[in-house]
């Protein structure tokens, strides 16, 4: 019963972390752009180097 | 943000907002950003892909031109974004929010849920019940937002939506599972009816991500069209100006290839036009000084000064833009199929739970008891399934469309299509490409130096003729040949010397119709005619048609025989010479017979039409006004995707009605168990979630719907 008193705690604040990352996320416009984000990871930094 | 370089708060910078619409993979965003921050002074490129645009940061010395430029090198058109042209406000971003939160809420309430099911008891459970009222009130109130509004706003109207019933059973559930809490109950719904919000922002978000997702193309086609020309100044200077700033009075100077940006009257120069956007007509006509040339037309031939006569409201444009916004009535009045079920079903729900609690009443259950029971009804046939049934179908369906070329608009437009019994195509640059290419037969016959000498002067041209050419003899795999002293007469042609020998492209002596010359010195010329070709594919694609049970037929602005010839080579039947209004009152007749129209059309000259039509289709080729009026919009050349769009919309419906029955179905096995007072919190929450999965692994079928 005791553990309850930490662990909700704990659980809610994590939950609640996770919630404000996102909500910073949206803020700073990483939703903006779903297609290009997908896209960008194929991009290769070093295309003048031979392959 | 506009077009306009912005001030930073640092004077030394700007940045600049460029739409590129061709971009459309990770290749491009690469070579778009890397050759914009190769410019001098370009301090950063971003690209936004979903939007087709790219950000520059800049110093101010630098100017627009100069970014257009650098991506014309690397192969890109660009364009400065206009004010007006901003894009749209994103439907899916207000709805991320409160979907975030009701998944945060729904976990942690599930989580505390699981431990009263299985076996909290006492002072643990009722901690357990005010902690999930503590996350789960506030977390209802802001996720439910969206669905309170839009039923507030339906019941104003005094209508009703999917969103009323909705409303009503999440604010019952709420208030009696916060009394429950209070006076230490049983059990609490807060789960359930976090979930339920859970599932339908879902559907919801995923319902307005396609619309986003198309009209992120369509606008990106659109900002391409150039609107606006170049101004020729009292002092000989040359400025363009975009098609708002024109006034009457003003000479634009309208180079081969451009498209005229308002009424105006010839005042030097002489040239052909091509009407057929405005009228359909596709035989080009000669103006020369003293002629009327209206907006919308494209020069064909030589540079042309056209005074401006009339622009905005005063054109022959406007007049058709008039004529659209009357028309989309048939449209307007289409009650989509999720709310034509609500409009049974929350009736019937709603009496259902009546029912109970006067039966239960009856019973002498009394009123707490009666009220849970009643309570418990609402919350179990919640639309839940019913809410994700036609998004999740939809967007899978779009999203196969999308892969083949098919940009929907909405949901809707789906719906309309797939009831579809009648198609009427209009020809110019629907049933034909909509741009005059050269005769095959001649191209086969050109003795392979001459073809190359070809290309090697077409390339030097920006006229459409020279790049119709061109853009052909590439295809056949034609090299150019090296050519020198290359010089081009506007009006005239292209000359240059090959190997010693004078050669040239140039407008023929005597000609019917559209046609180029070659000359090379010592050789015999060749006369290269042109002329608008049927789509590749348009014979078949109509016997498919045919096969949906489609009959179609020619609707044409054009000449007689021109449409007849079209006409005979397909196998229809055709209507031609007709005005915008005739066009529509055809569509009108159509559907006072109860027809259900679909247009096919790309010119100006269609819009009415379009608009009229139950459902339309406008190539990606077509004029500004057609994608804007058309509910699809195909790229490519090829028809087939019509057909392939009426079928893939019907599958979405036919899976839309199963998914419809599966939902109805659950509703028939749980409601009798909540009527009886048999329905758990636990068993509402498995009912609803699995009756969720299965519509959605339903409606994934139709990933395959368009191939």
């Amino acid at each position: 019963m005791n553990g309850l008193a930490i662990l909700i705690p704990v659980a809610l604040g994590l939950g609640a972390l996770g919630l404000a990352a996102f909500f910073w996320s949206l803020r700073r416009g990483q939703f903006d752009d779903l297609d290009g984000a997908a896209a960008r990871i194929l991009i290769d930094d070093d295309e003048d180097r031979p392959a | 943000m506009s077009s306009a370089p912005l001030r930073s708060a640092d004077a030394a910078t700007a940045s600049t907002v460029l739409v590129v619409p061709a971009m459309h993979c990770a290749g491009c965003m690469a070579k778009v950003e890397r050759a914009l921050t190769a410019v001098c002074g370009v301090t950063s490129a971003r690209v936004n892909l979903t939007a087709r645009q790219v950000r520059v940061d800049h110093d101010a010395g630098l100017a627009q031109p100069q970014l257009i430029e650098a991506l014309s090198l690397a192969g890109f058109a660009s364009q400065p974004r206009g004010d007006d042209l901003a894009a749209p406000p994103s439907a899916v971003k207000p709805l991320l929010a409160p979907l975030a939160v009701a998944g945060f809420a729904c976990m942690n309430v599930m989580l505390l849920s699981v431990s009263i099911w299985s076996g909290a008891e006492g002072p643990t459970k009722e901690l357990f019940h005010y902690l999930s009222a503590a996350i789960g009130v506030p977390a209802i109130l802001y996720s439910g937002r969206p669905f309170f509004t839009s039923a507030w706003g339906a019941l104003k109207r005094r209508t009703t939506n999917m969103d009323v019933p909705i409303s009503i059973g999440v604010s019952l559930a709420t208030g009696l599972s916060l009394y429950e809490t209070m006076n230490h109950g049983q059990d609490a719904w807060f789960d359930g009816t976090l979930m339920l919000l859970l599932f339908l922002l879902a559907g919801r978000a995923l319902d307005a991500m396609m619309r986003d997702r198309a009209r992120a193309g369509v606008d990106g086609l659109l900002r391409q069209a150039a609107a606006g020309a170049m101004v020729v100044g009292r002092e000989g200077t040359v400025q363009w100006l975009g098609a708002a700033d024109l006034v009457p009075g003003m000479v634009m100077r309208v180079a081969a290839g451009e498209r005229l940006a308002a009424d105006g009257e010839v005042i030097s120069g002489a040239s052909r036009f091509d009407q057929s956007l405005l009228t359909g007509e596709s035989k080009p006509i000669a103006l020369t000084a003293g002629d009327p040339a209206l907006a919308g037309t494209l020069n064909l031939e030589a540079p042309v000064d056209v005074k401006v006569t009339a622009t905005g409201t005063g054109t022959a444009l406007a007049e058709i833009a008039r004529l659209m916004e009357a028309s989309g009535q048939v449209r307007s009045a289409y009650v989509r199929i999720a709310d034509r079920a609500s409009r049974l079903y929350a009736p019937a729900v709603h009496s259902l739970a009546a029912l109970t609690f006067v039966g239960w009443m009856a019973a002498g259950a009394g009123i707490h008891q009666s009220l849970v029971y009643a309570i418990a009804v609402l919350i179990i046939t919640c639309p839940c399934a019913l809410g994700l049934a036609v998004p999740v179908a939809q967007v899978v369906a779009c999203s196969a469309l999308l892969k083949r070329g098919v940009m929907v608009k909405d949901g809707a437009a789906l719906e309309r299509l797939a009831a579809v019994d009648r198609a009427l195509l209009d020809k110019t640059g629907t049933l034909t490409l909509g741009r005059p290419l050269p005769d095959p037969l001649v191209l086969e016959a050109l003795p392979r130096h001459c073809a190359e000498v070809a290309l090697g002067l077409a390339s030097h041209s920006r006229h459409p003729i020279s790049r119709g050419l061109a853009e052909a003899l590439m295809a056949r795999g034609v090299l150019a040949a090296t050519l020198s002293d290359v010089s081009e007469t506007p009006g005239l042609g292209v000359r240059a010397l090959w190997q010693g020998r004078a050669v040239s492209l140039r407008r023929p002596d005597a000609a019917s119709g559209i046609a180029t010359t070659l000359d090379v010195a010592g050789e015999p010329t060749w006369l290269i005619p042109f002329a608008d070709r049927l789509r590749p594919d348009a014979v078949a694609a109509l016997a498919d048609l045919r096969k949906l049970g489609i009959e179609a037929s020619i609707l044409s602005g054009d000449n007689r025989a021109a449409v007849d010839e079209v006409a005979r080579e397909l196998g229809l039947a055709a209507q031609a010479g007709l005005t915008p209004q005739e066009k529509q009152a055809a569509i009108a007749a159509l559907q006072a017979q109860g027809h259900k129209v679909l247009m096919a059309g790309d010119g100006l000259n269609d819009g009415p039409a379009l608009a009229a039509a139950n459902a339309s289709i406008a190539p990606g080729s077509a004029s500004d006004v057609g994608r804007q009026a058309a509910d699809l919009v195909f790229l490519g050349d090829g028809l087939a995707v019509i057909p392939a769009a009426v079928r893939s919309a019907r599958r979405t419906m036919a899976v839309v009605k199963q998914n419809f029955a599966l939902a109805i179905g659950y509703n028939l096995l749980a409601v009798p168990l909540a009527m009886a007072g048999l329905i758990t919190p636990l068993l509402a929450a498995a009912a609803m979630s699995t009756s969720s999965l299965i519509v959605i692994a339903n409606s994934l079928r139709l990933a395959r719907a368009a191939r």
